[in-house]
């Protein structure tokens, strides 16, 4: 009896304590969201979005020029990295090659796991140093570099979730492979592919590291060839300056990007992510 | 491969295996400049840190000063801080996440357990420069007036364990940087610990609980041991995460090159001192000396990385052969 007490005790207070672990974790996010809303939304306002930062010590001002420089540093990656990412996935999942296919495979997830900051270093080697001097486009090399491991995973693990079948019967009808792939594989598995593309560029957007060094930041409108502003990086160099004007304009910076990468991750989460779609359920 | 196998036999006009051997020589490019944009990482640290590796040798590693003026670098304080904050995170995280993960596989109904999930996953999403903002206006002030302080009249009092709290209480350090990464790394522990409970068979459940066992016995004794590969995998996954973070841990760590024993004091680590001097870095040998602690950074991650994936593919296949 004293021993089914406190095996019945040890039972209930360890599974309560899972319990309290799982609270705890799920309330930061709430936590998190609370505290960019109390802090960010006071200081948002529509000069955030038109205005250019002012200099030091005076009040007011915006991050148009973070804003814009954000969107063009990501757009000019995504569009250096989804295809090159796109393309080697279908490589992977339908051209197996099996001892090559799996190297390429242990090389992207190798890639994945690289610290950002490295990735800095790469993209700093390869554009900042030649060009001699730090530029919009250094920052896209570097993060197209990470986005494409991303997204070759993605596109594989969705395109090996397309039944065998799909393909064989669009084989047997006389399509050739590349037709088959094109018209049946990746259509079929387009849904997930697509979502595996939203969430990658969704995460290099957030990246700051490895800006740091590539893009640098620029107090005026930048062209990419020019240092150029970005959202994170100016996240960063507000919310560590010792002006408490800057550091609200921090928040509001905050609020903006999480605001910004929450709605890709649940939009491509919740309305893309049914996987597979096939013909007939 | 059976696709592979019946593709050529089935059609073979002229037109079509051209475009075939075009197509799949197109892929085969873009795999491949996966693996060269690999090399090019890997030569390039090497080849960019040579003239620190050449003029300060293996005495690099064990050096204690850093200063860029007076071309001084050892890289002990950053890989000390490195190593001690990602200690840190793991030892609150795994706990935490290990809590988290059987609650979601073990005790929650499908559906609850699927929208907490989800919610976890978005916490993965966050970028780091939001925690660093976050913990710089938040967790810095609570660790420096509350935290700090009261460590420091309790434990701090213990003989021999009291060192690690001590010292005036700056609310930026090791323990401050620790707590960050072990929020951040707490989203990869749960995922993969989840995953690997709930490829557990039923049948190992429905055993131990018709033996007896209460629900915490059974999973314990039973379902744990049985998925201990993958949770390892998730612990090596979440450390390498924790040995690479770089914005977060840049904001709170303190920025002083040198090694204290004491957690409340301030530091530096691998990827902060890179973030805060890189851009700045000046001279041949100073540039080089980043980029080499830069390499120290990737083969730790890359060994660690490769442990939790070798952990994580074990288990797997394992679950699936015995099921």
């Amino acid at each position: 009896m004293n021993l089914r007490t406190w095996r019945l005790l040890v039972n209930a207070t360890m599974l309560t304590l899972t319990g309290v672990c799982t609270v705890i974790t799920v309330s930061v996010l709430f936590v998190i969201l609370g505290l960019l809303l109390y802090h960010g939304a006071s200081s948002l306002s529509i000069h955030f979005f038109t205005q250019l930062p002012k200099p030091t010590g005076e009040t007011g001002g915006g991050m148009a020029n973070a804003i814009v420089g954000s969107a063009q540093i990501v757009g000019i990656a995504a569009l250096i990295g989804i295809p090159i990412g796109f393309i080697a996935g279908i490589y992977l999942s339908e051209y197996e090659d099996k001892r090559f296919a799996s190297f390429v495979r242990y090389v992207a997830d190798l890639l994945n796991g690289v610290p950002s900051i490295i990735i800095g270093i790469l993209a700093w080697a390869l554009v900042v140093l030649p060009f001699h001097h730090f530029s919009g486009i250094a920052g896209s090399v570097a993060l197209s570099v990470m986005l494409i491991p991303i997204v070759t995973r993605q596109t594989e693990q969705f395109l090996r979730e397309v039944p065998l079948a799909l393909r064989e019967g669009a084989l047997a009808l006389g399509a050739s492979k590349w037709k088959m792939i094109a018209t049946v594989a990746v259509p079929a598995g387009s849904k997930g592919i697509l979502t595996g593309m939203i969430l990658g560029v969704a995460r290099i957007a957030g990246e700051s590291a490895p800006l740091l060094f590539t893009a640098l930041g620029n107090q005026y409108w930048g062209g990419l060839t020019e240092p150029t502003s970005s959202l994170p990086v100016m996240i960063y160099q507000r919310a560590t300056s010792p002006y408490e004007d800057w550091n609200q304009q921090a928040w509001a910076a905050g609020l903006v990007l999480i605001a910004m990468v929450l709605t890709a991750n649940i939009l491509a989460r919740m309305v893309l992510a049914k996987g597979v779609s096939l013909p007939r359920g | 491969m059976a696709s592979q196998a019946v593709a050529p036999a089935v059609v073979r006009t002229r037109s079509s295996g051209t475009g075939d051997s075009v197509a799949r020589f197109v892929a085969l490019f873009f795999a491949t400049l996966l693996v060269a944009i690999a090399v090019l990482l890997v030569d390039q640290l090497f080849v960019r840190s040579a003239p620190a590796r050449e003029s300060l040798g293996w005495g690099f590693l064990r050096g204690t000063a850093w200063n860029p003026v007076t071309d001084q670098f050892g890289a002990l304080p950053f890989i000390y801080g490195t190593v001690v904050t990602s200690l840190i995170g793991m030892l609150i995280s795994v706990p935490m996440g290990l809590g988290a993960a059987i609650f979601l596989s073990e005790l929650a109904p499908a559906k609850i357990s699927n929208a907490l999930t989800f919610v976890i996953e978005l916490l993965a999403a966050i970028p780091s420069v939001i925690y660093g903002l976050l913990a710089i206006f938040t967790l810095v002030p609570l660790m420096r007036t509350y935290i700090e302080p009261f460590l420091k009249h309790s434990i701090g009092q213990v003989p021999y364990i009291g060192d690690l709290f001590s010292g005036p209480a700056y609310g930026v350090g090791y323990l401050t940087a620790g707590m960050v990464l072990a929020i951040m790394t707490i989203p990869f522990v749960i995922s993969v610990s989840r995953e690997s409970l709930m490829a557990v068979p039923r049948e190992q459940r429905e055993a131990a609980l018709a033996l007896g066992a209460t629900r915490w016995e059974t999973t314990w004794q039973i379902v744990v041991p049985y998925a201990k590969l993958g949770i390892l995998g998730s612990v090596f996954l979440g450390l390498a995460r924790a040995l690479g973070e770089t914005m977060a841990v840049t904001m709170v760590i303190g920025n002083a090159p040198a090694v204290h024993t004491s957690l409340l004091a301030p530091g530096y680590t691998i990827a902060a001192v890179i973030a805060n001097e890189f851009a700045e870095a000046g001279g041949k040998i100073h540039p080089a000396a980043l980029i080499e602690l830069g390499l120290i950074l990737f083969f730790l991650t890359i060994v660690i990385n490769g442990m939790a994936r070798l952990m994580i593919v074990a288990t797997t296949s394992k679950g699936s052969k015995r099921a």
